[in-house]
């Protein structure tokens, strides 16, 4: 893409940001509410309400409201959360980085996992190991990814526990750190990545079966197709024909899927950081709405949608990269 | 493409699974003798195992809950709820998609402009943030779910409806329908529509499911469906801190819930496979 498409793009990208965000904005003022009430203690007077809703901005017109979210935005100033006291720029600089971390990991595990499946299965086509794999993939597609953390979680972490089996192989359901635990460097790290492996391996299981069945389909299409027949006619080794051949006629639009995948699994990660109470973007969001805090949930508004943006604009920019056919 | 025979086998099981559910959780809590909503003598009666029966001598083929409710009932009354949601949820918000998208490729200009503007722009939210925003706004239950499914789940259907359309504007029957007198409208619905519809008729079937699995989860973080009105998703909540002492509360309603998702997913393919050829991706933002 040449740079001033690129700019055109990003233009376009902002203003739907703006309009997505001001959807939002009414959308969340329109629900039956008042931030001030979840705030004061039940024995709180009427007129204590009314000071807190002075403080908060609340008792002004929406207009005003809008206003006044508006001009912070533009000087990238996203307000003061209601129910957590703290700027919601914080807030969000905390939860960010777990949903991004467990949604980039297991989006890389994704296709990792999802693409050499798919092809094995495409490659594999109308055998039993073919119809194995459908099923499994199906099956797993078709399973809500809370149910399958909690099965997991009977099964690594009470079950582990009940059956004797060895310490390693007992896998903490809860957190993201071992309560009480001062750990330092290497120790940490382990700690972190061992709380790690359930969620992400429901995340990474749900996406991977997803790809699986795509790249199944768009893979065996590519199969059936001439120059497949004549390189492996002219003798090319079959490794040679699926990787030089068929990935490669196939790689631009899972590189497309690769970069918008990811909003996809950030925002479904708030089922697993339900079951598993991570800190992540997704209990914020609910949280933030459940409170009508206002202020969280147009910032975190803010970032799932420039993700959702980013992530289109990313898929626009690599397709020329990987495509030439694209390269104008 | 020539199909191959297993998978018109599997869409004929994915028919009956749906056929057989359909007529069990119509069935069941009708001819029932046990409520599954009143809670009884909840010491002598909760959390009985699968396959057993109770000091009233009552036979609780999947066991009981912690209020002493027979499961098996209760998973069929669920799933009325889900199967009624999934299937409103899906068709509506795909009538209101075909509506917009026709709407939208028909009239063009501004109006075109207008409506894909906020289609794209509620599409630049990933659909569960969208649900959750939106089930905010009235007070959680079986309407406000559906409602919910139906203002998030339109645009991609406009989108494909749109974009049907106005690849069949340009065919000759169109022209020829026109120039025979037939006003702008007529020759929309009647003509050009029908041949445009492909593409969003497999996407309902596979948003069928989708729509079951976004209940499931909406109601599993306490969002949608309220107890006690049973529903898959909040069963399995209801079950979750159980998983060790009565692991079936939460692994009954959750393979009914895969059981119905898959055999929905199945006959979407299938489906797609016969109508539509190569259409679109089959990924979606899930629960």
């Amino acid at each position: 893409m040449h740079p001033p498409a690129v700019l055109r793009r990003l233009a376009g990208a902002l203003l739907l940001l703006w309009l997505v965000l001001t959807i939002t904005f009414a959308l969340i003022r329109l629900a039956p509410g008042d931030p001030a009430v979840f705030l004061v203690p039940p024995s709180a007077t009427p007129a204590e309400v009314a000071r807190l809703r002075t403080e908060l901005g609340l008792d002004q017109s929406v207009a005003v409201q809008y206003a006044r979210w508006g001009r912070g935005m533009l000087r990238g100033d996203l307000g003061e959360s209601f129910s957590l006291r703290q700027p919601v720029v914080t807030a969000l600089a905390q939860a960010l980085p777990v949903s991004l971390g467990l949604g980039g990991m297991s989006l890389i595990l994704t296709f990792l996992i999802g693409v050499p499946i798919g092809m094995i299965q495409a490659i594999r086509r109308g055998r039993p190991l073919d119809h194995a794999l459908t099923v499994a993939t199906t099956v797993v597609y078709a399973a809500p990814s809370f149910w399958l953390a909690l099965a997991l979680v009977a099964v690594f972490t009470y079950g582990a526990a009940a059956w004797g089996l060895p310490p390693w192989l007992r896998l903490p359901a809860f957190a993201m750190r071992s309560p009480g635990a001062e750990l330092h460097g290497w120790a940490a790290a382990l700690d972190l990545a061992r709380h790690a492996i359930l969620p992400v391996t429901i995340l990474t299981a749900v996406g991977a079966a997803g790809i699986a069945r795509y790249s199944r389909s768009s893979i065996a299409d590519v199969l059936s197709r001439d120059f497949v027949r004549t390189a492996h006619a002219k003798g090319a080794a079959p490794v040679r024909v699926y990787f030089r051949h068929v990935l490669a006629t196939v790689l631009p639009a899972l590189v497309v899927l690769f970069a918008l995948s990811l909003p996809g699994l950030v925002a479904g990660s708030i089922f697993v950081e339900a079951v598993f109470a991570w800190p992540g973007m997704g209990r914020l969001m609910v949280n933030a709405i459940v409170a009508r805090d206002y202020p969280l949930v147009m910032g975190a508004a803010s970032i799932y949608a420039a993700l959702v943006l980013l992530a289109n604009l990313a898929g626009d920019i690599a397709l020329p990269l990987v495509d030439p056919r694209r390269r104008a | 493409m020539k199909l191959p025979r297993s998978i018109s086998r599997m869409d004929a099981v994915a028919l009956a699974m749906l056929g057989a559910l359909t007529l069990a959780v119509i069935i069941v809590p009708m001819v029932s003798h046990q409520n599954p909503l009143a809670i009884g003598d909840v010491l002598a009666l909760r959390l009985l195992p699968p396959w057993s029966r109770d000091v009233h001598g009552n036979f609780h083929l999947l066991g009981t809950d912690r209020f002493g409710r027979d499961l098996f009932v209760r998973m069929m009354l669920a799933g009325r709820v889900s199967l009624a949601v999934g299937l409103a949820g899906s068709l509506l918000a795909s009538g209101v998609g075909t509506v917009v998208g026709a709407v939208s490729a028909w009239v063009g200009g501004v109006v075109d402009a207008t409506l894909m503007a906020i289609g794209d722009a509620l599409l630049a939210l990933p659909r569960l943030v969208l649900l959750l925003v939106c089930a905010a706004l009235w007070r959680p239950g079986l309407a406000t779910v559906v409602a919910v499914l139906i203002a998030t789940g339109w645009m991609g259907v406009a989108r494909l409806v749109r974009a049907e359309l106005l690849g069949v504007k340009a065919q000759p029957f169109v022209d020829a329908a026109t120039s025979l007198g037939a006003s702008s409208s007529r020759v929309l619905w009647r003509h050009a529509l029908p041949n445009a519809l492909g593409p969003a008729i497999v996407a309902t079937t596979l948003g069928v499911g989708n729509a079951i699995l976004l209940e499931s989860g909406l109601s599993f973080l306490g969002l949608g469906i309220q107890p006690p009105q049973p529903s898959w998703g909040n069963m399995i909540a209801g079950g979750r801190d159980l998983i060790v002492a009565a692991p079936w509360v939460a692994i009954a309603p959750g393979l009914a819930l895969i059981a119905t998702v898959l055999a929905c997913t199945l006959l979407g393919d299938a489906l797609r496979d016969r109508l539509a050829g190569e259409q679109g991706s089959t990924l979606r933002d899930r629960a």
